[in-house]
């Protein structure tokens, strides 16, 4: 077969491919929530800043203490890491004299996986490294699946996954709610020890019942707040409702995450931005899925490139060597 | 300057010796503990021991309303100076139910006798809250109410201190639904006076601030509930010995819970700490050294010396974090981390230029080196 030929077949292959060629993809819009979907409550507002959960998340992982400051002598991150899995950071304006004021006030914030629900790392991981447990909806990773292409690091909105760079075999770090705790009886840690129950660890549809209790709550009605974990034994201690930003923050947010939040300040204040309900996830692999669905959009590109080449090929045979072809 | 201190102090403690019945070293030392409590910088021992030498001993009239006493007993208890060294030497104890030898008509008269004498000039002390519910008929000493004697003491008085919560800000009496409308001395003299609040209060307390009172003719700087600044001007969960155990989330969740015994945090078992402002974790109680306290003994703190908090808290609710600004050791929202350097970014620019240029001139190369292979190479055919 020679060269034209071969290319005049290909180009009406393609055509065939695309006239003939199945229905397109549809858009596979945000995955459900799982049906035991398990998460954390944080409320901003009962965080007094301890960092014991801080403290218990590095010792229930077997992280090692990061430094930020100039002698070294406690575990200061700055930001999650690869040695950092949840970190408690402090929003501040003015004068910073009140607890949960935007305006001369400060917020504690904690800052770890939000477990989405349609989350992007997975949909960007092209091994199987990162995997949603179809139960409880805990996103954990693999390290001996991982090729170490820090996809997920870049596609996560919220920067969570973190990759050891320092480390000789290096791995992606993440929350992954504390699962090996499970078989013990233990839960996320941060939960466990959180002295005010400002971290709450329980099923999505009870912390979800609860954050719309708080924000059903009056601004100083006396509220009960659970600590620990939801439906597990009563810690819970009487408190003053606060004034909260009526927003739960994971409810909607990218397809829902299985974190949510509550605070007095603005989310975007606290590094939360606003996201949109749709997930990257499922915008993402809709296109490509309608581009690549039954390889038709591929075989007509490839045939148009081969009619593009087929002309120039065409041409410059004609030119310079009339007698061959 | 501390040499002239010195030497006077050395003076007054001899004088003092005789009439005291201590020693000179014992003296001075109960002189610099005092300074020491009362946070005075080195030297003021010497003040405070030229203060106490002085002949005339401050007469001090000491009331009680609606109390336990508890505040007295704790006074007994103080080791340096011990109760009857201060009430017969250091001050003139003019009049006080629990310890006067007097009684009855006798001791009301001396109240009124030292009153007389020293117009001006005496310390009252009121222990206890005052009922002012129906006229303020509910407290009564001596056929006479509460309310109208705290006013007739207070009128002449040079000063006036508020021993223990009850005096403070009310304290236990004050409670819910308060049957008695009982009331602060402050409240009931409509003017702010120096609070030693606590239940009971640690007697250093008190005994500096009327040694700083004897010493300089004033009392101390009290905060905006006439506290003493030298004793409450700290939160018990500052210098709480437990704070390290706060900090790294070790929690004792029940009594006798492995973390309990262990000695963790009681935050979780509704320590008041950390809305409490006392100095109980730093000079302790009963003159034993350190870790006698409630914390100490594994108890939460109540917050006795806080309005609001004691006897109207449950023991067991979690407390309010009074922080006043967050710390600084908490990474902002967002943290500026590996900042661009000139250096770093002249050196990334120099790199970026000569791989432009190398890629210019490959890719001129690559076309030179076509060409020539185009010309050396005879067309092929098939």
């Amino acid at each position: 077969m020679d060269r034209r030929n071969f290319l005049k077949a290909s180009a009406a292959g393609g055509g065939l491919l695309a006239a003939g060629a199945g229905t397109p993809a549809h858009a596979r819009g945000n995955r459900e929530v799982p049906p035991e979907a398990l998460g954390l409550l944080y409320d901003s507002t009962l965080c007094v800043g301890c960092k014991a959960c801080v403290a218990a998340c590095k010792q229930a992982n077997g992280m090692p203490p990061e430094f930020s400051t100039e002698e070294h002598l406690w575990d200061t991150p700055l930001d999650i890491s690869g040695r950092t899995l949840n970190v408690i950071k402090v929003y501040r304006s003015g004068s910073a004299r009140n607890k949960d004021r935007e305006q001369d006030g400060y917020a504690f914030i904690k800052k770890s996986c939000m477990h989405c629900v349609d989350p992007s790392c997975i949909s960007a991981c092209p091994v199987s490294a990162m995997q949603k447990d179809p139960r409880t909806g805990v996103v954990s990773y693999d390290k001996d699946a991982c090729i170490g292409c820090r996809y997920c690091v870049a596609a996560c909105p919220f920067g969570v996954p973190r990759f050891t760079f320092e480390s000789a075999t290096p791995q992606i770090s993440k929350c992954q709610l504390c699962r090996h705790r499970w078989k013990d009886g233990g839960y996320a840690a941060c939960a466990e020890v959180c002295p005010t129950g400002a971290t709450l660890y329980g099923r999505l549809t009870d912390l979800k019942q609860e954050a719309a209790r708080r924000l059903a709550a009056k601004p100083g009605a006396p509220m009960v707040y659970p600590r620990g974990r939801l439906g597990g034994p009563d810690q819970s201690y009487p408190g003053v409702s606060a004034a909260y930003v009526q927003h739960l923050y994971g409810e909607k947010e990218f397809g829902g995450t299985q974190m949510v939040m509550l605070a007095g300040v603005p989310f975007e204040k606290l590094g939360y931005p606003g996201l949109p309900p749709v997930s990257d996830a499922s915008s993402s692999e809709t296109l490509q899925h309608t581009l690549y669905g039954g390889l038709v959009m591929p075989v007509a590109f490839l045939g148009l490139l081969s009619w593009v080449a087929r002309r120039n090929v065409k041409s410059a045979d004609d030119e310079e060597d009339p007698h061959h072809g | 300057m501390t040499d002239t201190f010195l030497r006077e102090a050395l003076d007054a403690a001899d004088t003092v010796s005789d009439r005291l019945g201590i020693g000179r070293r014992e003296f001075l030392r109960l002189c610099a503990a005092t300074a020491a409590t009362l946070g005075l910088p080195a030297g003021a021992e010497a003040a405070i021991a030229k203060a106490v030498e002085k002949a005339k001993r401050p007469p001090v009239i000491w009331l009680h309303f609606q109390e336990c006493t508890g505040c007295s007993e704790s006074l007994l208890r103080a080791e340096h100076p011990t109760l009857e060294k201060l009430i017969l030497d250091v001050i003139s104890l003019d009049y006080h139910e629990t310890l006067m030898a007097a009684a009855g008509h006798q001791a009301e008269a001396a109240r009124k006798a030292s009153m007389q004498a020293n117009k001006g000039k005496y310390i009252l002390v009121v222990e206890g809250a005052i009922p002012v519910r129906d006229g303020g008929i509910y407290c009564k000493v001596g056929g006479r109410k509460a309310i109208d004697l705290v006013r007739e003491c207070a009128a002449d008085a040079a000063a006036v201190i508020a021993i223990g919560s009850c005096a403070s800000w009310g304290g236990m009496p004050s409670t819910d639904p308060n049957p008695t409308g009982s009331s602060s001395v402050g409240e009931v003299l409509g003017k702010a006076v120096v609070t030693i609040p606590g239940c009971p209060p640690n007697p250093y307390n008190f005994l500096a601030t009327a040694v700083h009172f004897l010493t300089f003719g004033k009392l101390p700087e009290v905060d905006a509930l006439g506290r003493p600044k030298f004793a409450y001007g700290r939160l018990v969960h500052e210098n709480c010995e437990r704070r390290a155990h706060f900090d790294a989330g070790r929690f004792a969740m029940e009594f006798g819970d492995t973390g309990h015994r262990q000695g963790y945090c009681l935050y979780k078992l509704g320590c008041k700490g950390p809305e409490t402002y006392a100095n109980c974790p730093t000079i302790g109680f009963g003159d034993v050294g350190e870790g006698n306290w409630p914390v100490g003994c594994g108890h939460p703190c109540i917050g006795c010396t806080e309005k609001g908090v004691a006897f109207t808290k449950p023991i067991h609710q979690v407390a309010v974090m009074k922080n006043v600004v967050p710390p600084l050791s908490f990474p902002r929202i967002v943290e500026d981390q590996g900042k661009t350097s000139f250096a770093s970014a002249a050196a990334l620019a120099a790199i970026a230029g000569a791989a432009a240029g190398a890629a210019a001139m490959l890719a001129r190369n690559l076309g030179k080196s076509e060409a020539g292979r185009q010309d050396a190479q005879p067309p092929k055919g098939e």
